[in-house]
């Protein structure tokens, strides 16, 4: 059976020359398949929302999805962070609409960014970032504010403080491994069953008893249809969910003397 | 016992993790389908928290996948 990670290489398109920065080291600059990936995802919500911004007062289609879009990440922001959502709804948008450009094209191209660790970490990282930056902006030093839950007596504080000290920091890291896993799983059982078509069936050319092995294909067709809506599902809700948990954090922050 | 059958058994053990969360996804969608029949017009407001737990609770299943991948693969 063909590897299934093999889908995820990464392949050098253009070669540049590699260049060398003060803090970071080597920096190798050629264009990847990851960087395609990813500048076609971006081009795609470029042109998409510059057709979809029509201003027609009753929506033709693509307007009609544009507003969907824009009106479940509006709604999403205000609903979780409350009358001051609207000041980071660029932000959490971009974040939607980038992920959610990134896992389709994945659906329909050979490569998915979203399946690299480096993106789902910068990803993550950024939004991390933004959360503290807005955490120490609004409230100064009350920032640490939120690692000391309400209510609680100070014998339990010893021990919930590093607790929630804790789970703050593991935030960044399930935002990227959450998005990472989907997009690698769905890709690999994809793959596998895939597979599964190819040799059921070239077993099955034996003959004999091994003509069930058709039967199996055709169970594996199916099952890679399936599957394959499923992945469309997961590539929206991972979208959705890396949003929503974007706005959750940033409530935390924005909203902390309200709790 | 060589390395390469320790990965298999390795990868294999790491995937018992996903019990909890197919546990986990029965029980946040039983609840879901309980409630809706009580109460259907509240249903579609809370669908949202629903797909919102859903993708938390089945990211916990993914990174058991991970880590078998880790093992299997590198």
């Amino acid at each position: 059976m063909a590897d299934p990670m093999h889908q995820f290489q990464i392949h050098k398109v253009v070669d540049l020359p590699t260049v060398n920065l003060p803090g970071l080291g080597v920096v190798d600059l050629s264009i990847t398949n990851s960087v395609v990936s990813m500048g076609m995802a971006a081009g795609l919500i470029c042109v998409f929302f510059a057709l979809a911004a029509r201003q027609a007062v009753v929506p033709g289609r693509l307007q009609s999805v544009g507003e969907m879009l824009y009106s479940l990440v509006d709604d999403l922001a205000g609903s979780i962070i409350g009358h001051e959502g609207k000041v980071f709804f660029p932000f959490v948008f971009t974040l939607f609409s980038f992920i959610l450009a990134m896992n389709f094209l994945g659906m329909f191209l050979v490569f998915t960014a979203t399946s690299q660790l480096a993106v789902t970490v910068t990803l993550a990282m950024l939004t991390i970032l933004t959360v503290v930056v807005v955490g120490f902006a609004r409230n100064g030093f009350g920032f640490f504010k939120l690692f000391v839950p309400s209510g609680v007596p100070a014998f339990l504080l010893i021990l919930m403080v590093p607790i929630e000290i804790i789970s703050f920091l593991v935030r960044p890291v399930t935002l990227a491994l959450r998005l990472f896993g989907n997009m690698i799983g769905g890709h690999v059982v994809l793959k596998i069953f895939a597979g599964f078509i190819i040799s059921l069936g070239l077993l099955a050319s034996g003959g004999g008893i091994a003509s069930l092995g058709y039967l199996g294909s055709v169970v594996s067709l199916g099952s890679v249809v399936a599957l394959t809506a499923l992945e469309f599902i997961v590539a929206f809700l991972q979208a959705f969910v890396f949003a929503a948990l974007t706005c959750v954090y940033l409530n935390d922050v924005v909203n902390l003397h309200s709790h | 016992m060589d390395a390469a059958s320790a990965k298999y058994i390795g990868a294999g053990l790491a995937m018992l993790g996903m019990i909890g969360a197919g546990i986990g996804l029965g029980n946040l969608f039983g609840s879901y389908l309980a409630a809706a029949i009580r109460n259907p017009s509240a249903a579609a407001g809370e669908r949202p928290m629903l797909f919102l737990g859903m993708a938390l609770t089945e990211a916990l299943g993914i990174f058991a996948l991970v880590i078998a991948f880790l093992i299997l693969f590198a």
